[in-house]
C-alpha cells in the first residue's frame, strides 16, 4: 500500500507550520526581548529572571500548584468511589450511569461554571439552605473554595472515568481467588483492585492537574477579579498588557512545570506495573 | 450490616449525581425567572428568552459557534482521515515522529497552544477573526480525528488493498470502496469528538479572535462579568440540544437494533410459510 504514503504529506507541512511553528515562536519570544527597533530582538534571561525574583509571580506559582494539587486529591478521593460503585453495577444500570456521568462533559464548560455564580451567592441556593438551619451566611463566592469547587466540578468527570475504565477491564478471578485464600474484602481491595487500578488514577491525575494549573476562566469567575492564578498572568500579559516575550517565559515554565509532573507520572506508572507483573 | 452498607454507597451515588446537576437544573429553573436575580426566584417569564433572540451579539455567537463547528469538523476529518491512512503507510519513523507532534495539541495546556497560534497568525499579519479562529479549530481537531481512526487503521488486513489493487481496481477505488468504507465508524466517531471540541472550545478561540467575532463560550465569559439572566436563556438552550442529541445518539442504535431483529424474524416466517 505504499501508493497512499503520499497521502501524510500535505499533512506534514500543515503541521510543521501550524503544530511546530507556533511552539518554537514561544521559545523564541521567551528568550528575547524587544530591543529599541522593532525588528532587532535581544537574546536575554531576563523574562525568566524577572518571574523567579518578583515575590507576587512565585506566590502566584505557588498559589496555582496549590489549587491545582488540592483540587487533583479531591477528584480523586471524591471520584473513586463513584468509578468502584459504577464498575458494581452491571447491565442496563450501568450504561446509565456511565452515561449521567458522561452529559454534563458535552455541556459547556463555561456554561457550567456560570452556574455556580448564582448558587454560591451570599444570598444564594447554599446559603439559603444554610438560613433554614438557623446557619450562615457564609461568603462562599470568590474564595478558594469557590475556586477549588468550580475546578473539582469541570474536571472530576474525567477522574472517573479513567479510573472506571481501569476497573472494568479488571479480572473478577482475582478476587475470588483472593477470597479463596482467606483475604477480607479490605485486604483484597487494598492488594488487588487498588495497584490494578492504578493506570487509571494516573491518568486520571494527569487529565485534572493539567487543565487545573492552567486554567483561567475559573478563577476569574468565581474567584474574581482580585483573585490571580498563573493563567490568568499569561492572559493579561498576552491581552492586556501586551509584553508577549514575559507572557511566553511564563508560560514555558507552565509547560516545563507540566511536563516534570507528566514525567513523574508515567515513572510511577512504570514501577507499579513492574511490581504487578511479578 | 450489609444493607446499611448499601444504603450508603446508593446516597453517595445520588449525592454525586446531584452535585453533577443540581447548577444544570438551577440555571434552566432561573432562565424562567421575572427577575433579573440570580438567587430570588420571582416568577414565571420569557422574558430572557425573548431578549436572547432579539440580542444580535448573542444571535451571531450561536451562528459563528455553530458555522466554524460544522466547517471546522468537514476539513479536519477529510484531512485527518486522508494523513492517518497516509501515515499508517508511511515508514515507521515518520510515523512514530508523526504521532509525537499530533500529540503537541492534545497534551499541552491549550493556554499554551492559544498564545503560540495568536503570535504566530500576528507574524504572518493575518486578520484576528472567522479565519484565525477556523485555522486554529481545524488544528486541534485533526488530531482527535487521527486518534479515533488510527486504531481501525491498524486492525485492518493490509492484504485488503492489495488484493483491490490485484483484481484491477484503481488506487481510488481501492481507498473509497474498500478501505473507508472499514474505517467509517473510527471516522465518524473522529467527527463526533472534533465537533463537540470546537463547539465547547473556549481558550484557545479566545486568544486568536478579535474583530467581533465571538463563539458562545467567550459570549458568556464577556458577558458573566455583569448579572445577565439572558446568559442562563442560552445556557438552557445548549442543555436542551446536547440532551436531544445525546439521547438520539444513544437511542438510536438501540431502535436499529430493534427493527433489524423484527425484520429478522418476518423474514424467518416467511421463510418457513414458503418451505
Amino acid at each position: 500500500m505504499k501508493q497512499f504514503r503520499n497521502m501524510a504529506l500535505p499533512y506534514i507541512v500543515w503541521s510543521v507550520i501550524m503544530i511546530i511553528l507556533p511552539m518554537l515562536l514561544i521559545v523564541m519570544y521567551a528568550f528575547t526581548e524587544k530591543g529599541n527597533d522593532v525588528l532587532t530582538f535581544k537574546v536575554t534571561l531576563n523574562n525568566f529572571i524577572r518571574f523567579f525574583s518578583d515575590p507576587i509571580f512565585l506566590d502566584v506559582l505557588k498559589r496555582s500548584l496549590w489549587v491545582a494539587v488540592i483540587t487533583t486529591v479531591m477528584c480523586l478521593l471524591l471520584g473513586y468511589p463513584v468509578a468502584y460503585m459504577i464498575a458494581q453495577t452491571s447491565g442496563r444500570k450501568k450504561v446509565m450511569l456511565v452515561l449521567l456521568i458522561t452529559i454534563p462533559m458535552w455541556i459547556n464548560m463555561l456554561v457550567r461554571t456560570y452556574a455556580w455564580v448564582g448558587i454560591l451567592q451570599d444570598k444564594g441556593l447554599i446559603n439559603t439552605i444554610l438560613g433554614f438551619f438557623g446557619l450562615g451566611p457564609i461568603t462562599l463566592i470568590y474564595t478558594d473554595f469557590a475556586v477549588i469547587l468550580g475546578m473539582v466540578y469541570n474536571f472530576i468527570p474525567f477522574m472517573i472515568l479513567q479510573i472506571y475504565t481501569s476497573l472494568s477491564k479488571m479480572d473478577k478471578s482475582y478476587l475470588e481467588a483472593a477470597s479463596d485464600l482467606g483475604a477480607n474484602k479490605l485486604q483484597s481491595f487494598l492488594n488487588i483492585t487498588l495497584p490494578l487500578s492504578l493506570p487509571g488514577v494516573l491518568s486520571g491525575i494527569t487529565l485534572v492537574f493539567l487543565p487545573a494549573v492552567s486554567s483561567f476562566f475559573i478563577p476569574k469567575m468565581l474567584g474574581g477579579g482580585q483573585y490571580v492564578l498563573i493563567g490568568n498572568v499569561i492572559e493579561s500579559q498576552f491581552l492586556t498588557s501586551g509584553n508577549w516575550n514575559f507572557g511566553s517565559a511564563i508560560s514555558l515554565i507552565m509547560a516545563v512545570i507540566i511536563m516534570i509532573s507528566l514525567y513523574i507520572t508515567k515513572k510511577v506508572d512504570k514501577t507499579g506495573q513492574s511490581e504487578g507483573g511479578k | 450490616m450489609k444493607h446499611s452498607k448499601k444504603f450508603f454507597s446508593r446516597l453517595y451515588m445520588i449525592l454525586v449525581l446531584a452535585f453533577f446537576y443540581l447548577p444544570i437544573l438551577y440555571t434552566v429553573v432561573f432562565s424562567f425567572n421575572s427577575g433579573r436575580s440570580l438567587t430570588r426566584f420571582d416568577g414565571f417569564s420569557l422574558r430572557w428568552y425573548e431578549k436572547m433572540f432579539n440580542d444580535s451579539s448573542m444571535m451571531n455567537a450561536i451562528f459563528y459557534t455553530i458555522i466554524i463547528a460544522l466547517l471546522a469538523t468537514a476539513i479536519s476529518t477529510v484531512v485527518g482521515t486522508i494523513a492517518a491512512i497516509g501515515l499508517s503507510n508511511s515508514k515507521k519513523l515518520v510515523r512514530g515522529v508523526m504521532e509525537q507532534v499530533n500529540n503537541l495539541p492534545l497534551t499541552n495546556p491549550d493556554i499554551v497552544t492559544a498564545i503560540g497560534l495568536l503570535m504566530f497568525f500576528s507574524m504572518l499579519g493575518i486578520r484576528k477573526g472567522f479565519t484565525t479562529m477556523l485555522l486554529a479549530h481545524v488544528m486541534f481537531c485533526i488530531p482527535y480525528v487521527m486518534l479515533s481512526v488510527m486504531p481501525k487503521l491498524r486492525s485492518l488486513d493490509p492484504n485488503l488493498a492489495d488484493a483491490a489493487l490485484d483484481l484491477g481496481a484503481t488506487p481510488w477505488q481501492a481507498l473509497t470502496k474498500v478501505i473507508v468504507p472499514q474505517i467509517m465508524p473510527g471516522i465518524v466517531s473522529g467527527a463526533l469528538v472534533a465537533f463537540t471540541m470546537s463547539f465547547d472550545d473556549f481558550i484557545i478561540s479566545y486568544f486568536v479572535t478579535g474583530n467581533g467575532v465571538n463563539n458562545i463560550s467567550i459570549l458568556v465569559y464577556s458577558m458573566s462579568k455583569r448579572v445577565n439572566p439572558s446568559i442562563n436563556a442560552l445556557s438552557t438552550l445548549i442543555v436542551l440540544i446536547i440532551t436531544v442529541v445525546l439521547v438520539l445518539i444513544n437511542v438510536i442504535p438501540l431502535m436499529k437494533e430493534r427493527r433489524e431483529k423484527k425484520r429478522m424474524a418476518r423474514e424467518q416466517e416467511e421463510f418457513s410459510a414458503t418451505e
